[in-house]
């Protein structure tokens, strides 16, 4: 009796070990030839969580084109003033509700004085503004027709949920022993992994070389290292975990690195990388000293994108669905 | 009533503790008085010590504990000497070789130099030991099957962390030493060297994986299945062998056809376990040393199969005219 009990004390025991563990069942489809391992993994509890994530707001009704525009009626109107008055109310409204719902329109503009950039708030969202048509004219190969607006990232937060800042040095104290290299501790943009906690600065930031692979069967000159192999597998496990999907979404199975095979979802996420990159250094890293303290990073450094910010877990932000079908006004600059 | 069980055995037999047989000139006491342990005995045998320790074992002990505590006080400093960091973070933590750019030479302590006297003093630690399994073997007038067997195990050891980076010039091939971090490596390995999986040698390797946990299964079952016959009382069976072994071996005979021998499984099972570490250390030397894309090289010898398009064609962006880096 005292044996049995004792096995069951164990077995219960084991089974808490998988408290941590997702569910089954998990839904897989297949992407590729069959039997080449081509298939994408999905649990639906978590994909029914996020579909509520991933639904659009509801969208103003359209505005008057007529009218005189928006700088003959407004001062200071740095970006927007070819937009009719109409307009130019539809999409201030539309950017409160998708930005500052709680704060209100104050939360960029002065009550007293609408016009006056006393607020850097104001800064940061004309900057944005622009960023956002450059998104939409010049990375159509990562973003088609669908484009993105504001809500795309901010999702009604103020600071889109997931944004991220270059890593604090490791306090190394004498730097005599226990160097981390910059890796093996849990990284939150690496999935918990202990690979590189800090893939992005060298790649959405500055541009280190992601490819590892060698282009021929027997060396040829291809220094890259094992080591480097590591920080290229960080920066893919951040994109495989802001879009939610596995590495072969985007990869052949049976060769990473090989083009021909690849599904055509990879060409969107190397413009994507790139995007990104110009991105950070085109439009965040001007703001640097526009942003106050409390709105930067360990380092002092501006909040920057990576391929979370937008896809929040999604293979598609908002399952693609085009909220810039109703905001023409965000599609390229006027 | 107690019954006989060959498993877990609940009825332990106990008598006086003994000492083992008087040891040949040269050789040192064994040290430690036996002792009984009841619930060992359940797992094995009851009786724990007494150890040859020698000047070999010493010797191994020390530089194993120097390396294993070289590498702890790492992970432990890592974290900035928090004992609740150091054990939350176990899993994760580890000490790296230096960074590729370091090349053959000796890396600053925090850069590598760390890894580097770790790493010495526990592949000394490991020849040490070694010698000492082949001499204990030879004192006791065994063969050095186990001694040659735990060099297979020492050969892949010496190819991933000594003979590979020597051959490319760089400590930073190396593999760190921590747990899940070791692991990460393994896969960034495989993804740099265009999928380990089209390297035959270590195909050959899982193959022999595979195939010793199907022999041991099968060795195991086979014997436990006999145990009502005494199968697995070897000292019983030379003096009456009884039918266990024969049953045993027809089993298979009439199940498959060929059945292996009391002898001769135990070279099956030798011969996989050995091979496995054995092939497995030859496609890690040649990974980066000869060939740099296993699946260009499988595709190049026919080993990789084309298979039907499923996608439309895609271009590397990068070979495109404007293309940013």
């Amino acid at each position: 009796m005292k044996i049995k009990t004792l096995y069951f004390a164990s077995l219960i025991g084991l089974m808490s070990l998988l408290v941590g563990c997702e569910r089954f069942p998990m839904d897989s489809v297949q992407h590729g030839y069959r039997g080449t391992g081509m298939v994408q993994v999905y649990n639906p509890r978590i994909l029914a969580t996020q579909d509520a994530l991933n639904t659009a707001p509801a969208e103003l009704p359209a505005a008057s084109t007529d009218g005189p525009k928006s700088k003959a009626l407004y001062k200071n109107v740095q970006v927007l003033g070819d937009l009719s008055g109409g307009e130019f109310i539809r999409l201030m409204t539309a950017m409160t509700a998708w930005v500052s719902p709680q704060e209100g329109c104050i939360y960029c503009h002065n009550p007293a004085n609408f016009a006056e950039d006393s607020k850097y708030t104001k800064i940061v969202a004309r900057k944005m503004i622009q960023m956002t048509w450059q998104i939409n004219s010049e990375y159509k190969n990562h973003v088609a027709e669908t484009g993105v607006t504001c809500y795309t990232c901010h999702r009604g937060n103020p600071v889109p949920a997931q944004v991220w800042f270059t890593l604090p040095d490791q306090n190394k104290g004498a730097d005599f022993i226990g160097d981390l290299a910059g890796q093996n501790t849990p990284g939150k943009l690496v999935n918990l992994s202990s690979l590189p906690t800090d893939p992005l600065t060298p790649y959405l930031l500055e541009d280190k070389p992601i490819r590892v692979n060698g282009t021929t069967a027997l060396p040829t000159g291809n220094r890259q290292s094992t080591k480097q192999a590591e920080w290229t597998y960080g920066l893919m496990t951040h994109m495989s975990n802001s879009l939610g999907v596995n590495c072969t979404y985007c990869h052949n199975s049976r060769s990473f690195s090989s083009w021909e095979n690849s599904p055509p979802q990879r060409v969107t996420a190397y413009y994507g990388i790139r995007m990104a990159r110009d991105l950070n250094n085109a439009y965040m890293l001007p703001l640097t000293e526009t942003f106050p303290d409390n709105r930067k990073g360990a380092k002092g450094d501006v909040a920057k994108i990576s391929c979370a910010t937008c896809h929040q877990g999604a293979y598609k932000p908002l399952y693609g669905y085009s909220m810039l079908k109703s905001h023409p006004e965000l599609a390229a600059t006027r | 009533m107690a019954d006989y069980q060959n498993l877990f055995t609940t009825v332990q037999v106990t008598g006086p503790t003994h000492h083992g047989v008087p040891l040949p000139p040269g050789n040192e006491e064994r040290l430690g008085e036996p002792m009984i342990v009841h619930l060992l005995g359940r797992l094995g045998n009851a009786q724990i010590g007494p150890v040859y320790l020698g000047g070999l074992g010493l010797i191994s002990l020390i530089l194993g504990t120097l390396a294993f505590n070289i590498i702890g006080m790492n992970m432990l400093a890592s974290v900035n000497w928090d004992p609740i960091q150091f054990v939350r973070q176990l899993f994760w933590l580890a000490l790296e070789p230096p960074a590729p750019g370091n090349g053959l030479g000796l890396a600053p302590m925090n850069q590598g130099g760390w890894w580097q006297i770790a790493g010495l003093f526990l592949t000394a630690s490991m020849l040490f030991w070694w010698a000492r399994v082949y001499r204990r073997a030879r004192q006791l007038g065994m063969g050095t099957h186990v001694a040659w067997a735990f060099a297979a195990a020492i050969w892949l050891f010496l190819v991933v962390g000594l003979i590979r980076p020597v051959l490319m010039g760089s400590w930073g091939e190396s593999v760190p030493f921590g747990i899940f971090p070791h692991l990460d490596w393994t896969a960034a390995f495989s993804l740099r060297y265009g999928n380990l999986f089209y390297n035959p040698f270590h195909a050959l390797s899982i193959a022999f994986l595979y195939g010793s946990a199907l022999l041991f299964a099968m060795h195991g079952a086979t014997i436990l299945a006999v145990g009502r016959y005494g199968g697995e009382r070897e000292i019983e069976q030379i003096v009456d062998r009884g039918t266990a072994s024969e049953r045993a071996a027809l089993f298979w005979r009439w199940t498959m056809g060929f059945n292996a021998t009391m002898e001769s499984i135990h070279r099956w099972a030798w011969w996989f376990a050995v091979l496995c570490p054995l092939v497995g250390g030859i496609g890690i030397l040649l990974t980066g040393t000869v060939v740099d894309n296993w699946y260009l090289w499988a595709v190049k010898h026919g080993v990789a199969p084309p298979y039907p398009p499923v996608f439309d064609p895609v271009i590397d962006p990068a070979t495109l005219q404007g293309a940013k880096p």
